[in-house]
């Protein structure tokens, strides 16, 4: 690690005057990101501002429709939280299936989001459920949030501060894990909003995004056998160690198919 | 199972206390007064020729103490680091040898290789100063490809080419014309994928050198600390051997990858003499993917000669084995001794011939891992036998159950050089048949299938061989040392005793076994037996721990110690009690003659306040033994993995495993139930997910966990272990070895059944999903 300057602000707004006087600030939240990004001398923030004294970041409610879960709350939170497993079981899923133990204790579901990693699991239920993030600045539809590889649509110094998942009817998440970091190689959520479906794809491309070929098709008929002769093209997908984009395309139908047999199952 | 401490009893291990609650001291948990930190410049480039280093910037930095280049420890006369086993090519030529400096002076040849050392204060201001450092480097062309190395531009200047040898043993002329009048020819292509040691603690090393004693002290995480002072004071000459000691305080692991004689390591003591302050490196785990022996890498055509019955007839496999940049402390004999040696399996196949073309490529040097040569030729044996019969569709059980070695067949010599001394591979084979109720596998194979699933069966009847020996012999063929090991037992005048080892333990338990095995023998409380080792100024001297050696080795020297032990006891118990020491007997800890009888704490006692003792004997009771073994001990066993595949994905799920070994006399099967877990983990590592892969520009692709796959405790099933004994019948213990057996048959296993249920496909390791799944003809 470099030298950095370090502060542990206790409210949102604090972290925002923080950031804005600040050289080069970076925010930390679970830190299962930045840190072994630190420890490897692979970036160099002057100051960093350490979200995890601020309370009103942290926490999870549900109602209205919705359920809102705050930016510092952790992995293991959501997994274990008896009101999202109520009301949104495959989120609850999703959450308890990201990296292992030891992440889920610490990652947070606004550094997962923020950091828009192509196999981070969330992004595929911000897009798979129409999720709101919400900002220190404004609201953010969970359609237009990612952007790309590593890139979101937040300002430099927006703080995000809660995400908001609208409760769908049913809803199912199929994710094909990476043996070795456990992260997503494809997660696909499908969500059924009263015979509207949205399926939102994680790890196949540079960035989460919705399925609207597969979408169409479920809407016509869904079930997994709609599916049947669905052709996934793997343009732009990515193409590594782990996958070539071609095998990811086709793991994006099985785990669609997969995804939509567990929801008509549940 | 029996109960107690003595041997056979499953003890606790008693190291375990201090590994569970983290008070361990491992290399890094000590400090010396004045301590610096040391950081190594490595290099960024698979090949390229050093130009000028410019260092001004980082010593200017506040807290950097020095920067140390190969042209220093050049300029020092620092010897170059040996490969340690001499291997000769078909036509009797040596080895080729390119000179490996412990930092690169003129050429860095893998990324990773470290040619600099930045000294600071802190740890914080040596990295800062290593990124200071401003180096010219001109890149050169990387070989990477083993299959095209020999063909490739040659990566080190002086040399013809960049084959390091090519080897051969076997009759080549018969094995061809028994594979030409042969009714069944099955041939393959086979890889054995490069793997990364990882063991849990990184490699660390402190130098201390004292001006006023001239002494230096290397504290390392060493598997072998006597043969680390020889290779430095011999061959590198950092300092003479009197004046050198090598402790190996706890170490986390090793697996082979702690065995080597290491550019950091030696570097780090040199230059803490140069400095004239104690230096500590600590290996990141970035540098440990890097930098330590990779292990396997073999590209393999064999053929397998059958006749009308089935019996094999012949055996031919052609092997190129990447050696990485340079010859490593044992990297010559791994893909040569210790694998064409073992070409015959349990099997009395007549005629082999094996081949090795050793290349360089721009790589990390490969070496000895877990197993060493052996997993390497398991696989091919067992990829052959299994292929064989699915060719002829014979059961592949029973295929090798007509070709096995008998029980009496032994002592049986094989076509390629061992002398197996006794075994009995049906016993294994049957108990794990048994075991894994191969019966009742095609019911098994029609569930699966109905749940949409293909489901396979597969084997390995591995045999292997531990404690390279006589030494006599191995120095004949290349090893630059004997392989004996040595042992001493004192008894303290209270009657504890403290033991002293030359094997080293890393994880194996010697703290236990060896203090069960001396309880036993000399009938002294499990509790008042201390097992020293791991330092070169406590114990005499020593080879370290490896190739499953420690038991049947050090732990038989032991056993020559307490006879002598024993022999000396009698003298001054045949004095007490006024007869000879042919007429006292030794028993459970007490002397005895006639009625009379003394506890051996009793003569202990004798021996060091000799009021009345014999005249021509010398007080104390302390023995040493130097053991050197007559053969290798041959464990050998069967595994069978049972595996799912997902059609639909390729994934594939290792349902069971089934592992039944002959380690010959078991000590404590508890410890040895977990070596075989480990192996067997290990070994499943190996099939289904670890690759140590460059790109083509010689970049290690899987340098971190995010890329490099190990097997977590989730990727495996219950492992169903058993053992059956031979004894072994040259060793006093009996033991055969038992630390690299699971990693041995284990890949075989797992591949095999995956290949059957894939309808035969030779799928190559690591069975990757994605692998899986265009082996299915996914596209
Ligand atoms: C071994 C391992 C396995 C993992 N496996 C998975 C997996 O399977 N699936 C998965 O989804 N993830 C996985 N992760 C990632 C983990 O889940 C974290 O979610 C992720 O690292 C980011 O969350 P964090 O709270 O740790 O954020 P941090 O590391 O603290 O921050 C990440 C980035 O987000 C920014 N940031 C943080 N909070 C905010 C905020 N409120 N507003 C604006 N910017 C912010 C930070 O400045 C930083 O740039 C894994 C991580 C590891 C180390």
């Amino acid at each position: 690690m470099y030298q950095f300057n370090y502060a542990k602000p206790a409210t949102v707004a604090e972290a925002a005057t923080l950031y804005a006087n600040a050289e080069d600030p970076v925010f930390l939240s679970g830190g299962q990101t930045l840190i072994p990004t630190l420890r490897q001398r692979l970036a160099a923030p002057t100051d960093v501002i350490d979200l995890s004294g601020i309370g009103e970041l942290s926490g999870i409610a549900v109602g209205d429709g919705k359920v809102t879960v705050g930016a510092f709350t952790r992995h293991c939170a959501v997994a274990e939280s008896a009101e999202v497993q109520a009301a949104i079981p495959a989120l609850a899923d999703l959450a308890g299936r990201i990296g292992d133990a030891q992440v889920r204790n610490c990652g947070t579901i606004g550094g997962s989001v923020a950091n828009s990693d192509p196999a981070a699991d969330y992004p595929a239920a911000v897009v798979a459920l129409g999720a709101t993030v919400r900002t220190d600045k404004r609201s953010i539809s969970g359609d237009d949030f990612f952007r790309d590889l590593f890139e979101t649509a937040l300002e430099p110094g927006e703080i995000i501060t809660s995400i908001e998942f609208p409760i769908p009817d049913r809803a199912a998440y199929r994710k094909f894990p990476n043996p070795a970091s456990r992260y997503a190689v494809v997660g696909v959520m499908v969500a059924d909003f009263g015979g509207n479906v949205r399926v939102g794809v994680t790890g196949a491309g540079p960035c989460a995004f919705r399925a609207r070929t597969i979408e169409d098709m479920l809407n016509a008929n869904l079930s997994t056998s709609a599916l049947d002769g669905v052709e996934v093209p793997d343009a732009g997908f990515n193409n590594d160690l782990h996958a070539s984009a071609e095998y990811r395309a086709h793991l994006v139908k099985v785990m669609a198919r997969r995804a939509v047999s567990d929801l008509l199952g549940a | 199972m029996s109960e107690g401490t003595g041997i056979g009893a499953s003890v606790k291990r008693r190291e375990d206390v201090r590994f569970l609650t983290g008070s361990g001291t491992y290399t890094d948990d000590l400090n010396q007064p004045g301590q610096t930190y040391g950081v190594f410049l490595r290099s960024p480039h698979a090949r390229a020729r050093i130009g000028a280093i410019d260092a001004s910037e980082a010593l200017a930095l506040d807290g950097v103490l020095a920067v140390y280049t190969g042209q220093d420890s050049a300029a020092d006369g620092l010897g170059d680091l040996p490969c340690g086993w001499l291997v000769k090519s078909k036509d009797g030529s040596d080895m080729v040898s390119a000179p490996r400096p412990p930092l690169a002076v003129t050429q860095v040849n893998y990324v990773g290789e470290p040619y600099g050392l930045v000294v600071g204060e802190t740890l914080a201001a040596a990295q800062q100063g290593a990124e200071l450092v401003m180096t010219d480097f001109t890149e050169l062309n990387p070989v990477v490809d083993p299959a095209s190395a020999a063909d490739s531009e040659t990566i080190h200047e002086g040399l013809d080419s960049n084959v390091v040898y090519d080897w051969g043993l076997g009759d080549e002329e018969a094995t061809d014309a028994a594979l030409a009048g042969a009714a069944h020819v099955t041939q393959l292509d086979l890889s054995n994928n490069r793997l990364i040691p990882n063991a849990i603690e990184p490699r660390a090393a402190i130098g201390v050198y004292e001006a006023a004693s001239g002494d230096y002290t290397l504290y390392a995480t060493t598997q072998n600390p006597h043969l680390e002072r020889l290779v430095l004071a011999a061959f590198v000459q950092v300092a003479p051997e009197h004046k050198l000691r090598v402790v190996a305080p706890d170490v986390g692991g090793g697996f082979g990858s702690k065995i080597f004689i290491y550019p950091e390591e030696t570097i780090v003591l040199w230059a803490a003499g140069k400095l004239g302050r104690p230096i500590k490196w600590t290996a990141h785990r970035y540098e440990s993917f890097l930098a330590d022996a990779h292990g396997r890498d073999h590209i393999t055509h064999a053929q397998l000669g059958l006749d009308r019955d089935g019996r094999f007839v012949a055996l031919k496999v052609s092997t190129t084995a990447n050696i990485g940049a340079y010859l490593s402390t044992f990297g010559s004999s791994v893909p040569t001794f210790l694998y064409g040696t073992l070409l015959a399996g349990q099997y009395k196949t007549p005629n082999i011939y094996v081949e090795t073309l050793g290349v360089y490529t721009n790589t990390c040097p490969v070496d000895a891992y877990r197993g060493a040569g052996r997993p390497e030729a398991t696989f091919v044996v067992e990829r052959m036998v299994e292929t064989a019969a699915r060719e002829l569709g014979r059961d592949p059980a029973e295929l090798r159950r007509l070709n096995m070695i008998q029980p009496e067949d032994f002592p049986y010599e094989t076509p390629v050089a061992l002398v197996y001394d006794t075994g009995d591979y049906e016993a294994s084979l049957d108990k794990a048949l048994e075991l894994a109720d191969y019966g009742g596998f095609e019911a098994r194979r029609r569930e699966s299938a109905a749940a949409g699933k293909r489901r396979g069966v597969g084997f390995a009847c591995y045999i292997e061989a531990c404690g390279i020996a006589p030494s006599q012999l191995a120095i004949s063929l290349g090893a630059g040392v004997g392989l004996y090991e040595s042992g001493e037992i004192r008894i303290n005048p209270t009657g504890s005793v403290s033991v002293f080892t030359g094997a080293h333990s890393h994880g194996q338990g010697h703290e236990t076994t060896f203090a069960q095995v001396v309880s036993d023998k000399l009938g002294i409380p499990f509790d008042d037996i201390e097992i020293v080792h791991g330092d070169s100024g406590r114990m005499e001297f020593g080879l370290g721990t490896y190739g499953s050696r420690s038991l049947a080795v050090g732990g038989s020297a032991l056993i020559v110690a307490a006879d002598k032990i024993i022999a000396k006891g009698k003298k001054i118990a045949a004095h007490m009690m006024e007869t000879t020491d042919d007429n006292v007997d030794f028993e459970d800890g007490t002397f005895s003659s006639g009625n009379q009888q003394a506890t051996i704490q009793e003569v202990a006692f004798a021996s060091y306040v000799p009021a009345d003792y014999p005249e021509d004997l010398e007080p104390g009771l302390s023995e040493k033994a130097f053991y050197d073994p007559k053969n290798f001990t041959y464990p050998a066993g069967t595994h069978i993995a049972e595996v799912e595949v997902d059609e639909e994905t390729g994934e594939v799920d290792l349902v069971s495993f089934v592992a039944v070994d002959d380690f010959g006399e078991i000590i404590n099967p508890m410890i040895v139930d977990g070596q075989v877990h480990g192996g067997l983990a290990q070994g499943a590592g190996q099939a289904l997910m670890e690759h140590g892969r460059y790109d083509d520009y010689g970049q290690l692709q899987t340098g971190s966990y995010m890329d490099y796959c190990m097997p977590r405790a989730d990727d495996l099933p219950d492992f169903v272990v058993d053992t059956t004994v031979t004894a072994c019948t040259h060793n006093p213990l009996g033991v055969k070895g038992c630390g690299e057996a699971g990693a041995i048959g284990s890949p075989a296993a797992i591949i095999n059944a995956i290949s059957d249920a894939l309808d035969g496909h030779n799928i190559a390791m690591p069975a990757t999903s994605e692998q899986v799944w265009r082996a299915l003809g996914g596209k």
